[in-house]
C-alpha cells in the first residue's frame, strides 16, 4: 500500500446553528479510487468544498504530499493540484473545448497567449484519454459526456494529483458511463488519486478500490471494498433497515381523478397517457432526462404542451397557468427547492400564504389573522423547525424548506399533489418523515404523483410504477409487479417490444 | 446553498439579541435609520447656516420643485422590487404633455387635457409592457429604445416650436395652494398617493406578490402568482403615472417643449434606489422612498439657498448614491464577521 497522498485528520466544520461535518477522517493513496459514500445531505459536498479550498474548516487537520496545510481559496488548492469536477460543470458554452480546458491557466509566449501550444497540447490530452473530439468544436455543442470528458481533461491539463468526481455518472447513459469508467481507469494508472462520489453501489463495486462513509457529517467508517458486501455498506450509510424509512400504508384506492392522454411536447415527451385515482401514490422512475419533471410541468401549467388532454373527474380541462392547475386542485412540489420551491429571502409566513394569498385577503387587503392562523396551521402540521415563523426561508435546513414548500401547499388544500423528487437533498430523518407524511395524506384520500430518481424511494413508496425513457412512457406495474430489475431496464429502454 | 444558510442563520442570530443596546444598533444600521440621521444632521447643519431654511413658507415651496420627481418614483418603487427597469418615463412625460399642448392648442377644456394626458402615459406604459413580458425583451432594452422613440416623437414635430396655450384653471395643479393655507396642491396630492402605494405594498396580495417576484419570479411563478401579469401592470402604472405629472409638471410651467423633464428618469430611480429598494429586486420599503425624496428635495433646496454650484449637488447625489448600494454590502459583512468570532468563542 503507497503513501496517502492526502490525509483529513478530524475535520469539523461549523456553520452557523449547524455542524455540517464532525471530525471526518478521510485517507487518500495515490492510483486508487477512493469511494466517498453517503446519503444526500451526509456532508459529502462540504467536505469536497473544504478540500478544494471554498470552505475552510472550523478544526481538524488537511496533510498534503505530508505537510499540513490549509488553503485560502480554490485556486491555491487548484494550483497544489486538487481538482474538482462538477455535475453540471462550471463551462462557458460559446468557447471552445480547447479555450475551456485552458481557462484560467492560459500558456503564454512572449506574452500572447499560445493557441498553437494549448491546441496541441489539449489534442494530446484527448488522445491520451481515447476521446475523439476536435479542439476547436464550442462546448454547447457537446453533449453531457462529452463535456464531463472535457472537464477531466482540464483537470489533467493543470497535471492534478488528485481528481474529485462529484457523482460523475449521475447524467450519463450507460455507454457514456463505460466510456468514463474507461477514463477513471486511465487516470489510475497514471498514478492519480480519484475521489469518487456516489450513492450508487454498482459504480463503487465496479470502479472504487476502498470507501469511506459519511452520514449526518460524521465519519462512519471506511474499508476496501473487495472486502465489505454491499449490506454492510449500505447500513453503514443508511443508519437505518428500508422498512423504517418507507412506512407505507396499506390504503383502498378510490376512483379515477385525474387522467391524462397522449401529452406531447416537443423536444421533452411525447404521447404520456397515465391516469391517477385517489388515494394512489403513482411512482414515477427514469433516467436523467427522461422527461418526467416536463411531463409535470406540463400539467402544472408551467410549460405548454403541444398536444394531448386532461381531464379532472372526467371532465376535460384546459390548464393555462399554474394558477388554473392550482384553482383546480393541483399542488406541484418542484424539484428545485431553492429556486422553484421556496423564496430564500422571504419568511416563511410569506412563503407559506403565497398560493393562497388571493384566497386570505379581501378587495385585495391581505388578513393578517388569516395569515397567521394559516401559517401556524400547516406549519405545524407539517412539523417545521424553525425560531418562528418570520425568520427567513434561508435559515432553514434542506429539510425543513422542504416541509416549508408541502406546507405551502397543502395550505391550497389540493385534491393532486404532484412530487419532483420530494426527499432530493435531505437528511434521513426528515427524509423519512416526509414519506410518513405522503403515506398519511393519501390514506386520507389524496391522490399522490411522485416523481423520483431513487429507486428505493419508488419501490418503498408506490402502488403504481410509470417508467419514462427518452421522453415515452416504455412500462407500468403494480406494487406487486415491480422490482428493481425489471423498473432498471425500462428506465434504460430495455423493453420487450423495443429492444436496444 | 450552504453560503445561503450561513448568511440567514446570522440574520435569526441577531433578531434573537433582543437587548436595548442591539435593538438601537439594529434601528440605525437599518438604511431608513440612516436616511433619517442624515436627514436631521442635514435640517441643523443649514438651519445653522442661513436663516432661511427653517422657514415655513419656503419649506413649503420648495417642495414645488421635487413633489413631481416624487410621484414618479412611486410606481417605479414597484417596477424596481419586483426585479425591472423602467427609463423611459421622461420620455413619457414627454409624449403626454406634447399630446397635452396639441389637445390644448385644439381648444379642448382642462379636464379632457388632463384625461389625454394621463392616457397617452398609460399607453405608453402598456406599449413598453407589452414588449417586455409578451416577446421577453429586457425591459432595460425595450425602455431605452422607447426612450427615443417616445421624445423623438414630440421632437420630430414640436422641432423648437413649444406649445404654451393653455386653458384658464389649468395652472392650479402646478402651481395651486390648498384654499386659504401655504400648502401647495402637489404636496398634498403626493402625500395621498404616497399613503396609496404604501397601502399597496405593504398591506394587499399585490404587493406580498411583488416582493415574491423580486426575490424569485420562478418560484413565484410556480406558486401560482401571475408573474407576467403583475409586471404588465407595473408598467402600464409607471406610464399612468408618468402622465400624471406630464400634468402636473406642464400645469407648472404653462409651456410644452420637447426636452421637457430631460433626465428626470434616472433622478426617480436615484430616489427609490437611495430610498433603500434593491435595484435586483425584492427588498425595500416606502419609508426609505419617503425619506430619501425629502432628503434629496431639501438637500438641493439648502444648496441653492448657500449658493452652492449645481454641479456640488450632483456629486452629493452621487456620493449618497454610492452609499446607498454598498453600505448593505458593507453592514452584511461586517455581520457575518461578528458572528464568526462569537462562534469560534462559544
Amino acid at each position: 500500500m503507497s503513501e496517502n497522498i492526502l490525509e483529513l485528520q478530524s475535520i469539523t466544520k461549523y456553520f452557523p446553528g449547524i455542524k455540517a461535518l464532525d471530525g471526518i477522517n478521510l485517507n487518500i493513496r495515490e492510483g486508487e479510487v477512493h469511494a466517498l459514500i453517503g446519503e444526500n445531505g451526509a456532508g459529502k459536498s462540504t467536505l469536497v468544498k473544504i478540500l478544494t479550498g471554498v470552505y475552510t474548516p472550523t478544526a481538524g487537520k488537511i496533510i498534503y504530499q505530508g505537510k499540513e496545510l490549509s488553503f485560502k481559496n480554490a485556486i491555491e488548492a487548484q494550483d497544489a493540484g486538487i481538482t474538482a469536477i462538477h455535475q453540471e460543470a462550471s463551462m462557458f458554452p460559446e468557447l471552445s473545448v480547447v479555450e475551456n480546458i485552458y481557462m484560467g491557466h492560459h500558456l503564454k509566449k512572449n506574452g500572447s497567449l499560445d493557441w498553437k501550444g494549448m491546441r496541441a497540447r489539449t489534442r494530446n490530452l484527448l488522445q491520451r484519454m481515447e476521446i475523439d473530439l476536435h479542439p476547436d468544436t464550442p462546448v454547447k455543442n457537446l453533449g453531457v459526456a462529452q463535456r464531463h470528458m472535457v472537464e477531466i481533461a482540464k483537470a489533467l491539463s493543470i497535471d492534478a494529483k488528485v481528481v474529485i468526481m462529484d457523482e460523475p455518472t449521475s447524467a450519463l447513459t450507460l455507454r457514456e458511463v463505460e466510456e468514463l469508467y474507461k477514463i477513471v481507469r486511465q487516470l489510475k494508472k497514471e498514478n492519480k488519486a480519484i475521489i469518487f462520489i456516489s450513492h450508487k453501489f454498482e459504480e463503487i463495486q465496479e470502479i472504487c478500490d476502498c470507501f469511506t462513509v459519511l452520514r449526518d457529517g460524521k465519519y462512519i467508517g471506511e474499508g476496501s471494498v473487495a472486502d465489505t458486501g454491499i449490506n454492510q455498506i449500505v447500513n453503514m450509510m443508511v443508519g437505518r433497515s428500508l422498512d423504517q424509512m418507507f412506512p407505507k400504508m396499506e390504503v383502498s384506492i378510490g376512483e379515477t381523478i385525474l387522467d391524462v392522454r397522449n401529452l406531447s411536447k416537443a423536444g421533452s415527451f411525447k404521447d404520456v397517457s397515465f391516469d391517477l385515482k385517489k388515494g394512489e401514490i403513482l411512482g414515477f422512475f427514469g433516467l436523467v432526462g427522461a422527461g418526467r419533471s416536463e411531463v409535470m410541468r406540463g400539467i402544472f401549467g408551467i410549460d405548454t404542451l403541444d398536444n394531448g388532454s386532461i381531464f379532472l373527474k372526467g371532465k376535460e380541462v384546459k390548464i393555462k397557468n399554474p394558477k388554473t392547475a392550482m384553482l383546480k386542485g393541483i399542488a406541484f412540489v418542484p424539484e428545485d427547492r431553492q429556486t422553484q420551491g421556496v423564496i430564500l429571502e422571504q419568511s416563511l409566513t410569506n412563503n407559506i400564504t403565497l398560493p393562497i394569498i388571493d384566497k386570505i385577503s379581501r378587495l385585495g387587503k391581505v388578513n393578517a389573522k388569516a395569515e397567521k392562523e394559516k401559517t401556524a396551521t400547516f406549519g405545524r402540521m407539517m412539523e417545521i423547525k424553525a425560531a418562528g415563523w418570520h425568520v427567513n426561508a434561508e435559515t432553514l435546513s434542506g429539510g425543513n424548506q422542504q416541509k416549508v414548500v408541502l406546507a405551502k401547499w397543502l395550505a391550497t388544500e389540493p385534491e393532486i399533489l404532484i412530487l419532483d423528487e420530494p426527499t432530493k437533498g435531505i437528511d434521513v430523518g426528515t427524509k423519512a418523515a416526509v414519506h410518513e407524511f405522503i403515506s398519511e395524506m393519501a390514506s386520507k384520500g389524496l391522490a399522490v404523483i411522485m416523481v423520483s430518481s431513487e429507486l428505493p424511494e419508488i419501490l418503498g413508496m408506490s402502488d403504481r410504477v410509470i417508467v419514462m425513457h427518452e421522453g415515452k412512457k416504455t412500462r407500468e406495474f403494480t406494487r406487486a409487479e415491480a422490482n428493481s430489475d425489471v423498473i432498471i431496464k425500462a428506465a434504460t429502454g430495455h423493453t420487450e417490444e423495443a429492444n436496444g | 446553498m450552504e453560503t445561503n444558510k450561513t448568511l440567514a442563520n446570522e440574520s435569526r442570530l441577531v433578531d434573537e439579541n433582543k437587548g436595548l443596546k442591539n435593538k438601537i444598533i439594529t434601528l440605525v444600521t437599518r438604511w431608513e435609520g440612516m436616511l433619517a440621521l442624515i436627514l436631521i444632521g442635514m435640517v441643523i447643519v443649514f438651519s445653522n447656516i442661513t436663516p432661511y431654511f427653517l422657514d415655513y413658507f419656503n419649506l413649503m415651496n420648495a417642495t414645488f420643485t421635487f413633489m413631481e420627481k416624487a410621484i414618479l418614483a412611486l410606481p417605479m418603487i414597484f417596477v424596481i422590487l419586483s426585479g425591472d427597469i423602467d427609463i423611459s418615463v421622461a420620455a413619457i412625460i414627454a409624449l403626454s404633455s406634447f399630446a397635452m399642448g396639441f389637445g390644448s392648442s385644439m381648444g379642448l377644456g382642462t379636464g379632457e387635457i388632463i384625461i389625454i394626458g394621463v392616457i397617452v402615459g398609460g399607453l405608453a406604459g402598456a406599449f413598453n409592457g407589452l414588449f417586455i413580458i409578451k416577446f421577453g425583451i429586457p425591459p432595460i432594452a425595450v425602455t431605452l429604445a422607447s426612450l427615443s422613440l417616445f421624445r423623438g416623437i414630440s421632437q420630430a414635430i414640436l422641432e423648437d416650436q413649444a406649445f404654451t396655450k393653455y386653458p384658464e384653471g389649468f395652472s392650479y395643479f402646478g402651481q395651486g395652494y390648498i384654499k386659504g393655507t401655504l400648502i401647495p396642491f402637489e404636496l398634498v396630492f403626493f402625500l395621498i398617493l404616497a399613503a396609496g402605494f404604501a397601502y399597496v405594498l405593504h398591506k394587499t396580495s399585490y404587493g406580498r406578490k411583488l416582493y415574491a417576484i423580486g426575490n424569485s419570479p420562478t418560484a413565484a411563478r410556480f406558486s401560482g402568482v401571475q408573474v407576467d401579469r403583475i409586471r404588465f401592470t407595473n408598467f402600464v402604472l409607471n406610464g399612468l403615472f408618468a402622465g400624471v405629472v406630464a400634468v402636473l409638471l406642464t400645469s407648472r410651467i404653462g409651456s410644452t417643449r420637447p426636452n421637457i423633464a430631460q433626465g428626470w428618469e434616472l433622478e426617480a430611480i436615484t430616489l427609490v434606489v437611495l430610498g433603500g429598494v434593491s435595484i435586483t429586486g425584492g427588498k425595500g420599503n416606502i419609508v426609505g422612498v419617503l425619506l430619501s425624496i425629502f432628503l434629496i428635495g431639501y438637500l438641493k433646496f439648502g444648496m441653492g439657498l448657500i449658493n452652492m454650484s449645481a454641479k456640488v449637488m450632483i456629486i452629493t447625489t452621487g456620493f449618497l448614491l454610492i452609499l446607498a448600494v454598498l453600505l448593505p454590502v458593507i453592514m452584511d459583512s461586517v455581520k457575518k464577521a461578528n458572528k464568526l468570532r462569537y462562534q469560534r468563542r462559544s
